[in-house]
């Protein structure tokens, strides 16, 4: 009855793709008020914007003290944000109780954390292992040798001085560069086919997972001593900078192993069967695509860890979001907005670090995208 | 029975060099067994491979021919007899498996290339890191084989950007690279598109006619009747019966055989 036979006589040709409706009005229309609820929706939006904005404005700068103000302008009533204050203690929100004579030293080590750490992030820089050395090696050692001094001149500085922005980003700092390997180790172990590394990093990892950190620097600060022999003392810096790296290894060790879980068995055997031994299959086959997958886990990690390093005021430490805790009470600023004004200056440096690394971690997972995922 | 399925290749097989030594023993398998746990998977395997054997290894699934010549490498443990390869007995002994690795090429159903890296990495970095093979040098290597499995314009490329059948060709390059005296295929065309099996067939046979000791498992039977000097077949883990392709296939002798041939060629 119907003829099902079908010969296409000519090929179609690509044809261009039809023109977007695009232009301001067609925006409008697709992206706000597409639908009566969309269009409610827009509408309540822009409401609450009108009236929250003005105020932010009027807070934070507006009816704001600038810089450079006197506390009586602060003490104004209905004054906003008193950047006096944020302004006046601007050192001891970086450096604590550094010596003040004493500030070029770790000006020094910031420096050195911007002109070596900041090219080692950016892959298409030249010199990558002689920068990897300088920023592993030489500047960690060298840090301590400009901070604490008691060598070479330089005026002993017991860390108990030490605070601030320096303190946060010193224990950050190290914390990243030592909790990812220290993760990665551990998880391999997790994995391993030896009974006692395997049962010791389980072990490990959760009992650091079951416990707050607050307990872990705790721990740090008031049981290790008592397991040390009499006399030794440990350095509270050092105390806080193990307790954080160690809580956020055992984090990252099973974000790893995460990772590790989604690579299929083939890539294992490829490897084995090329003959790579065990470090090359994982450092070169497993760890590479592992790591690649769990970028945002590790760097929630990182974010995660540099907010945490306000914990150690717990061991005494005095970092940034504690030093201005403690100018928040300073009388010759007593006013209205002072405290007010120091957490919001302190929220806005935390966001500032968290969203860059946040930021850059972004840029890492469109790079590595080999678009192998079919 | 005689219908067996059209060749692979219209063109004769270049012989001259496809010769099995008489003397020179490749593979020797004596009374292997393995289980999965309580499972026995493969029952009393005795095997021998003389050098320049094309061995096919057919039967169905689950009859654990894949397990046999993963266990050549060592991929999966035998826990009863001997696996000597190229003289080497396997044992628990990491580093005599890691030499038997090294001179045994395989190829994988799934092709397994490396995603993360290139096709010319894919191809480096075993030379380069097992054999301690220069870069430039190993580099060479990979190009001359890339050119013989016919994609050197890919070398830059990663995996995901090639079809199944490039991939697979670039499998058998990458094991090619190591130089191995044995190569193992795991059904190397069990996961592609029909219009590629042929490409991948193609390599096989090149490699067959230059020589190289073979053992595939695979489902072509066209490859085993034009390339094969052995057929074997297996079933529940055993080795039913073993013979030249022209008589396993014109002249089935177990009954296991003949049902398996009938299903399988129409």
């Amino acid at each position: 009855m119907t003829d099902i036979a079908f010969v296409r006589s000519e090929m179609a040709t690509a044809q261009p793709a039809p023109r977007r409706v695009s232009g301001m009005i067609a925006w409008l229309h697709k992206n706000l008020f597409a639908s009566i609820s969309d269009s409610v929706m827009t509408i309540i939006a822009v409401l609450f914007l009108l009236w929250i904005v003005p105020q932010l404005y009027g807070f934070l700068i507006g009816r704001a003290v600038p810089p450079g103000g006197t506390v009586e302008q602060c003490r104004v009533e209905n004054v906003g944000a008193c950047w006096a204050y944020i302004a006046s203690e601007i050192e001891f929100f970086t450096y604590g109780f550094y010596p003040m004579a004493e500030y070029w030293r770790p000006n020094i080590v910031f420096a050195m954390l911007a002109l070596i750490g900041l090219p080692l992030l950016w892959p298409s820089a030249p010199f990558k292992i002689a920068n990897a050395l300088l920023f592993f090696i030489v500047f960690p050692i060298a840090s301590v040798i400009l901070l604490s001094g008691g060598m070479f001149g330089l005026r002993y500085v017991p860390t108990e001085q030490w605070g601030g922005l320096l303190v946060t980003l010193i224990i950050s700092v190290f914390g990243i560069c030592v909790s990812l390997p220290l993760g990665i180790l551990l998880a391999l172990g997790r994995q391993s086919k030896l009974p006692i590394i395997k049962t010791l990093c389980v072990a490990f990892i959760e009992l650091i997972r079951a416990v707050p950190l607050i307990t872990v620097l705790f721990m740090a600060s008031i049981m290790l001593p008592l397991f040390m022999p009499q006399g030794t003392t440990v350095d509270k810096l050092l105390r806080a900078l193990v307790g954080v790296t160690l809580f956020s290894s055992a984090y990252m060790a099973e974000v790893v192993r995460g990772g590790m879980q989604a690579i299929g068995r083939g890539q294992y055997e490829a490897a084995q069967a090329l003959g790579l031994g065990y470090w090359r299959r994982m450092g070169f086959v497993i760890l590479p695509q592992a790591l690649k997958h769990v970028i945002p886990g590790i760097v929630g990690n990182f974010i995660s860890l540099f907010k945490d390093t306000s914990l150690v005021y717990i061991v005494g430490m005095k970092d940034l979001l504690e030093a201005v805790k403690t100018k928040n009470d300073a009388i010759e600023w007593a006013s209205p907005t002072q405290s007010v004004t120091g957490y919001i200056f302190a929220a806005a440096v935390f966001w500032i670090f968290c969203f860059s690394i946040s930021r850059y971690s972004r840029y890492w997972e469109r790079r590595l995208n080999t678009g192998h995922k079919r | 029975m005689s219908d067996v399925s059209p060749v692979v290749v219209d063109r004769d097989i270049d012989t001259t060099n496809m010769q099995v030594s008489k003397t020179e023993v490749a593979i020797e398998i004596i009374g292997m067994n393995k289980w999965f746990g309580d499972f026995h998977v493969l029952r009393d395997i005795n095997l021998r491979v003389m050098r320049g054997e094309r061995i096919v290894i057919a039967g169905p699934s689950g009859s654990g021919k894949s397990t046999l010549i993963r266990c050549i490498n060592r991929l999966e443990e035998h826990q009863k007899g001997q696996i000597i390869v190229n003289g080497v007995e396997l044992t628990s002994d990491l580093r005599r498996v890691d030499e038997v690795r090294r001179e045994v090429g395989m190829v994988f159903q799934h092709f397994n290339l490396f995603p993360h890296l290139t096709i010319l990495q894919n191809l480096t970095l075993a030379p380069i890191w097992v054999r301690g093979v220069p870069k430039a040098k190993a580099e060479e290597t990979a190009m001359m084989y890339l050119e013989r499995v016919r994609i050197p314009e890919q070398a830059g490329k990663y995996p995901g950007q090639l079809s199944g059948g490039q991939q697979q060709r670039v499998a058998i390059a990458r094991s090619l690279c190591m130089n191995p005296r044995i190569m193992l295929f795991d059904e190397p065309t069990s996961a592609l598109d029909p219009e590629m099996v042929k490409e991948v067939l193609e390599v096989m046979i090149s490699l067959a006619e230059e020589g190289m000791t073979m053992i595939c498992v695979t489902h072509e039977m066209g490859f085993a009747r034009q390339v094969a000097n052995r057929v074997i077949f297996m079933d529940q883990g055993q080795i039913i019966e073993q013979n030249e392709p022209e008589a396993f296939f014109s002249n089935p002798q177990h009954e296991r055989t003949k049902l398996f041939l009938s299903q399988i060629l129409h």
